[in-house]
């Protein structure tokens, strides 16, 4: 699937919510289920400080795509790392320079990405995007 | 008794709702809310006598001089400060702190020692670190125990015929307690140290009397005091004024400038170059004026109630712990539950209308001491109510729920 079909499904899936409380249970549930980084990936350099959350994040080649791994301390900022990473992760380098993040807005999560929350999330998405840019420069070499 | 109600009509922000739910504005150490009488000094001021002050020989240059000086004498007479031209306007606590450690600059010596405490905002750490730097100048930290108390016994230990600046808060922004500076200065002064307290957190509830207290620097900010934002205000001693070289150059504080030499105005202008925030710094009077009508017996009274409440309900939540638990305290709580993130939990309540501060409140030390990431810090204003509390404390039980 491509990222935009990604995004569009997580549209979908959130759109059945009624209200904050179901999307917030929902983004809980994602937080505290999923594994997402190695204990040895959870490095000082791999780690993003927010003023309120930390954010850890690996990025690796595997074939043509980048898959990512990623953790947060806090639950929130954890379960929406979740869906980015179910966005941009095993994807091309190409492909994720060039999506967006806009489908965070409509599925009513669009204060998690805002610089004033200083969760972490903002930097995290412009290290996967510097990751893609790294990969796609050092495969065009 | 405050008639809370009728106060709370005074401030219109209180009747807004945010996430359409009625607003509960517990972050008032962050800044505090403006009476409408505030908003409207605020907009009278540019609709009748906005102009340039202490410059033009037209009316309404005279008129706004007049106002903003007449501002400046309430604040003198609000803080006891033995003369107006002590009182120096500036944008906040962060300018007050940053002129003086720049004026130190040229005082400090490789081996001075610089004294802070460990419950310090990064704001009163970060200028005084930038001035060791400069001058080879130590600095030293006053530790802290459990309870978020300074240990006097450390502090009287660190002084010497080196200590030439100590710098302390007179209210902890993330804990709330509130420290013995009376003892400190007396001890700093001892043994020839010059003291400056940050009274940021200590200005909404308390009346600070500098005469007493005997500090050099006082330094303190308009928004958090029902003034408006960018407004602020450092005192200091006159002997200390004179002898610190200018902040920043500029009109204003100049006396005579040729190419060869200037010199520079007397005091307080000599610090306050370019033109100033004219309309904050008159309506800063207006929030004194306000402050002083209300009383600050009485706002202590409300204060300590609400401390006293949201202190037993949130202990009533299981694996609910507040940090500084020290005897003398202003009405602010910071908390954490175990196990749980306070972002996540500020997330939360956030969604139930509710505004409390998280993160590590620019006291990053404080956190590492406690080894947390940050607090929930809940701070109270005398325009809040038991009612408010309860109603956090009902949206904390269903964060922790939702996230246990």
């Amino acid at each position: 699937m491509t990222i935009k079909e990604i995004q569009n499904e997580i549209i979908d899936e959130f759109s059945m919510f009624d209200d904050w409380m179901q999307r917030y249970e929902y983004i809980i549930e994602l937080g505290k289920s999923l594994p997402l980084i190695k204990e040895e990936y959870k490095t000082d350099e791999n780690l993003i400080k927010g003023c309120q959350s930390k954010v850890w994040l690996q990025g690796e080649q595997k074939d043509d795509k980048i898959v990512f791994t990623a953790d947060s301390d806090a639950i929130l900022t954890k379960g929406i790392i979740a869906i980015l990473i179910r966005a941009f992760s095993n994807q091309k380098a190409e492909d994720i320079i060039n999506a967006d993040t806009q489908f965070i807005d409509e599925i009513g999560l669009k204060e998690h990405l805002s610089a004033t929350r200083a969760n972490g999330l903002v930097s995290m998405i412009k290290n996967i995007k510097m990751y893609a840019l790294a990969f796609d420069a050092k495969n065009r070499n | 008794m405050l008639d809370i109600q009728k106060i709370r009509a005074d401030f219109p922000i209180l009747s807004e709702k945010v996430n359409g739910k009625p607003l509960v504005y517990f972050d008032n150490g962050a800044t505090s809310q403006k009476p409408q009488i505030v908003i409207d000094a605020e907009a009278k001021y540019y609709q009748e006598i906005n102009a340039n002050i202490h410059r033009g020989v037209h009316t309404l240059s005279q008129l706004a001089t007049d106002a903003y000086e007449i501002s400046r004498v309430k604040i003198q007479h609000h803080i006891n400060a033995k003369f107006s031209h002590e009182v120096l306007f500036t944008s906040g606590t962060t300018h007050g702190i940053n002129l003086v450690t720049n004026g130190f600059a040229s005082i400090l010596k490789p081996g001075d020692e610089v004294v802070v405490s460990s419950l310090e905002h990064h704001s009163n750490i970060v200028p005084w670190q930038m001035l060791c730097e400069k001058t080879g100048a130590t600095l030293k930290v006053i530790p802290m125990n459990e309870n978020g108390e300074l240990i006097m016994e450390a502090f009287d230990a660190l002084l010497s015929a080196k200590t030439k600046v100590v710098t302390v808060n007179h209210i902890s922004n993330a804990l709330g307690i509130i420290n013995p500076i009376k003892y400190i200065i007396e001890k700093a002064h001892a043994v020839g140290a010059a003291v400056l307290i940050d009274g940021a957190q200590a200005v909404p509830h308390l009346k600070p009397d500098v005469q007493d207290l005997d500090c050099d620097f006082y330094a303190f900010s308009g928004h958090k005091m029902c003034g408006p934002t960018g407004t602020g205000i450092l005192y200091g001693k006159e002997d200390w004024l004179n002898k610190l070289p200018p902040y920043q150059g500029g009109g204003e504080m100049i006396k005579e400038v040729t190419f060869e030499k200037t010199t520079y105005a007397d005091l307080p202008h000599k610090f306050e170059a370019g033109t100033p925030n004219i309309a904050g710094g008159i309506v800063l009077g207006t929030a004194v004026d306000y402050l002083n009508n209300i009383g600050f017996h009485n706002i202590q009274k409300q204060e300590e109630k609400l401390l006293e409440h949201a202190t037993k309900r949130l202990l009533e939540i299981e694996g609910l712990k507040i940090y500084g638990t020290g005897k003398n305290k202003a009405s602010v709580v910071s908390f954490n539950i175990d196990g749980i993130h306070p972002y996540d939990i500020g997330s939360i309540i956030d969604k139930l209308g509710i505004a409390v501060r998280t993160g590590h409140h620019c006291a990053q030390p404080i956190m590492n001491f406690f080894c947390i990431p940050g607090t929930i810090r809940a701070s109270f204003s005398f325009y809040n109510t038991i009612e408010e509390i309860d109603v956090m404390v009902e949206a904390v039980k269903k964060a922790k729920t939702m996230l246990s």
